[in-house]
């Protein structure tokens, strides 16, 4: 084989490699691709860091809350208001009612997905049960607190907003490993939300 | 290899093929693997085609009749893998494995080891995916596009036996790309120029990049896939913190450069027979070329048009839109290219010419309904019905298999020594031609009507349609036991071909005599 098959031989070899490590960067990319383009819904699963987001001249919205349960989840799961009026720049509580109607130990996660995608980078939250796993006893039930707030820069078009979550059973999963890796910035291939 | 000096005269007993069973197997010469491939592809196309039958079957009539629902589903789902993955690909990588070297003037593919080992792993590819059928939960029912969650967390228990098989096929056709590129690119006959290259040996080069580019790409979905299974991981699990949509998107960017991998080397054929038939120079050879390359470069920007429906924010909708538009513009110049050459050329009717038109015409009836599709806002409303459907077998079926049926009788004079019975392959390509219309030209009016693809019963509104669907459908089954006859019996014997075999042939194949030695071009040609 002469010296130019070997060079073209080495220099595919090379590109099927690269290209199958490509696709595995495209996990981490696609995050970072749909957080920097606030595309796909996704909202940041930590407390924002933004003190000075309260302002007073904010316009009337409506949230809509939306619940799901995932697959086979048995939890009872609900808003405890489906609808609230609100203002942008002002931090507002929403609760959600959760009940273990198993005999078993359960431990669940909830992802939030927000409508219109566009107003995702809006929205902060210095506080939500997503950000951690709830573990609750057989019958046992909560009362889970989001406190939230859509800064002033939500576009003028978007009047209703909705804020959906979706209740997973992580009972058999690595629960201490995922919520850590939640809340840590660094990690980010994975904090992928569901799109709409 | 390259030094391989050869004294004695190409028909040297002594340089003939071994004898017996292992001869196919331990086979490292070009010809014999082309063969191999071949009878594969035609064994898969018959097992998939099998498949299709017993979905047009349950779909003769609204209702239950035939198969149950899960059965169905894995019907679908094997026919799509085995079609795309098991005739389609092999037939080409098949020609390519006869034609590449001779056409530009190499003893042999540039690395015949590995040519027999890429070759050798596909049966059992095969065999691990359609043994999952008599597996407990059945075989993979999930579509061919297998998405996730449905092929994660909702698949039957074989899915990880899919993946193994997905690996091996993605393995054999990596292998036979780079042998293909390290061919073209280092074996040419000196004077041959990539810009004098045959239409086909350009189409396959270019063929093989997308292949390098996006079949790793595919192992790297299944790898995930796998490991989302039976690793704990999260890639395509909200539940973890994982995405549904990620798949689609790492699938269609394996998926669409991989359907113009099923259309390119058509394109390189339907070129060499036209001008063979029509007795006239290619018109626009540069321009083929380019039009080919920019295809292929498209094809990398495209992927979510076939995801307009999971929810991507305008902007993402428009550029895909209008980058697939712009496919048009290479691919309308391809047809009119193929048009002009026939344009005042002295035409005839042999079976090949007869494919490779209905080729250029059907396939360009498969491209419009595509640019229908490409339509953002009518997406929405084709989306998953059977409109979608008879797009893409518009595209493939006379796409893509007729231009591998218009090669096999172009080129199987050369490849046996003796012509076709020319009478009935015109009534195979008749048959094929009504039976292939009738079948898919009427799913364009009842998708556009609202019946959606992947199911096995429907509303009462569909059934006259989808009758003479089925009915066009068996037709066209049944005339492809009229094609492996035929094949048959050109291999058992028929009239002795020519070297140049047809009046407008060119090219270096047309120069060694029919059957084509066993070695060719040992001592390289001299190309002007």
């Amino acid at each position: 084989m002469n010296e130019g098959s070997k060079k073209t031989i080495k220099t595919l070899c090379f590109a099927v490699v690269g290209m199958f490590t490509f696709s595995f960067a495209l996990v981490p990319l696609y995050n970072v691709f749909c957080e920097i383009t606030g595309l796909n819904g996704k909202i940041e699963l930590s407390a924002t860091n933004d003190k000075n987001i309260e302002f007073d001249n904010g316009r009337d919205i409506s949230i809509q809350f939306v619940s799901h349960n995932n697959e086979e989840m048995p939890w009872a799961f609900r808003p405890s208001e489906d609808n609230i009026q609100v203002k942008t720049g002002k931090y507002h509580t929403a609760t959600f009612y959760v009940k273990n109607t198993t005999n078993r130990r359960m431990v669940a996660q909830a992802i939030p997905s927000v409508a219109p995608s566009n107003a995702a980078a809006h929205l902060k939250k210095l506080e939500c049960f997503c950000f951690e796993q709830q573990e609750l006893a057989p019958g046992e039930e909560a009362l889970l607190p989001v406190r939230l707030i859509f800064d002033n820069e939500l576009p003028s078009s978007i009047n209703s907003v909705v804020l959906s979550y979706t209740i997973f059973d992580v009972t058999d999963y690595n629960d201490v490993e995922f919520t850590q890796h939640h809340n840590d910035d660094h990690h980010a291939d994975h904090e992928m939300e569901p799109s709409i | 290899m390259s030094a391989v000096i050869e004294s004695h005269n190409h028909d040297d007993h002594h340089h003939g093929p071994a004898k017996g069973l292992t001869r196919w197997l331990y086979t490292t010469n070009h010809k014999d693997i082309g063969t191999l491939y071949l009878w594969f592809s035609f064994a898969m196309f018959l097992i998939g085609g099998a498949m299709a039958m017993v979905i047009r079957a349950e779909l003769f009539q609204p209702g239950m009749q035939i198969v149950e629902p899960e059965f169905y589903n894995q019907m679908l789902t094997l026919h799509g893998l085995i079609m795309v993955f098991g005739a389609v690909m092999p037939a080409f990588v098949g020609l390519a494995n006869w034609l590449v070297p001779m056409m530009v003037g190499a003893p042999d593919m540039a690395l015949p080891r590995m040519n027999n080992l890429s070759f050798w792993i596909l049966p059992f590819a095969f065999f691990v995916l359609l043994s999952s059928l008599f597996m407990e939960g059945g075989a993979p029912n999930f579509g061919w596009t297998f998405y996730a969650p449905l092929s994660t967390t909702y698949a039957p228990p074989s899915v990880t036996f899919f993946i193994f098989s997905v690996h091996i096929m993605g393995a054999s056709s990596i292998m036979g790309s780079i042998n293909v590129i390290v061919t073209i690119m280092n074996m040419r006959a000196p004077g041959m120029t990539l810009m004098k290259m045959p239409l086909f040996v350009w189409s396959w080069l270019i063929t093989a990049y997308l292949l390098i580019a996006v079949m790793p790409v595919l192992a790297g979905a299944v790898t995930m896939m796998l490991m989302d299974i039976h690793f704990g991981t999260s890639f395509f699990n909200a539940a973890g913190g994982g995405d549904p949509v990620l798949f689609q998107h790492i699938f269609w960017f394996f998926g669409h450069p991989e359907v113009y991998i099923m259309i390119l080397p058509a394109f390189g054929i339907a070129s060499h027979i036209i001008e063979t038939f029509s007795r006239k120079q290619l018109f626009g050879y540069a321009s083929m070329v380019w039009a080919m390359a920019s295809i292929a470069i498209l094809s990398f920007v495209v992927w979510a048009h076939h995801m307009f429906t999971v929810g991507l924010p305008l902007a993402a909708e428009l550029f895909f839109m209008w980058a697939t538009m712009l496919i048009a513009v290479p691919t309308g110049v391809k047809v009119f290219n193929w048009v002009t050459t026939m344009f005042k050329g002295s035409i005839t009717y042999e079976t090949p010419m007869l494919f490779a038109i209905a080729f250029v015409v059907l396939f360009t009836i498969g491209g419009f309904s595509g640019l229908m599709l490409a339509i953002t806002p009518a997406d929405f409303q084709y989306h998953d019905t059977y409109f979608v459907v008879a797009h893409f077998h518009y595209v493939l079926v006379p796409g893509s298999i007729f231009s591998i049926m218009a090669a096999v009788y172009y080129w199987i004079p050369k490849w046996t020594g003796n012509m076709y019975d020319e009478r009935l392959g015109k009534l195979h390509f008749w048959l094929s031609f009504i039976g292939v219309n009738v079948t898919f030209f009427p799913q364009h009016w009842i998708g556009l009507a609202g019946m959606p693809r992947r199911i096995p019963d429907y509303a009462l509104q569909f059934a006259d349609w989808n009758m003479i669907s089925s009915v066009g459908a068996f037709l066209f089954g049944a005339s492809q036991i009229l094609f492996l006859f035929i094949v048959v019996k050109t291999v058992m014997g028929g009239k002795k071909a020519t070297p140049e075999v047809w009046e407008g042939s060119r090219g270096l194949e047309w120069t060694v005599e029919s059957p084509a030695p066993y070695h060719t071009f040992t001592t390289p040609p001299k190309v002007n």
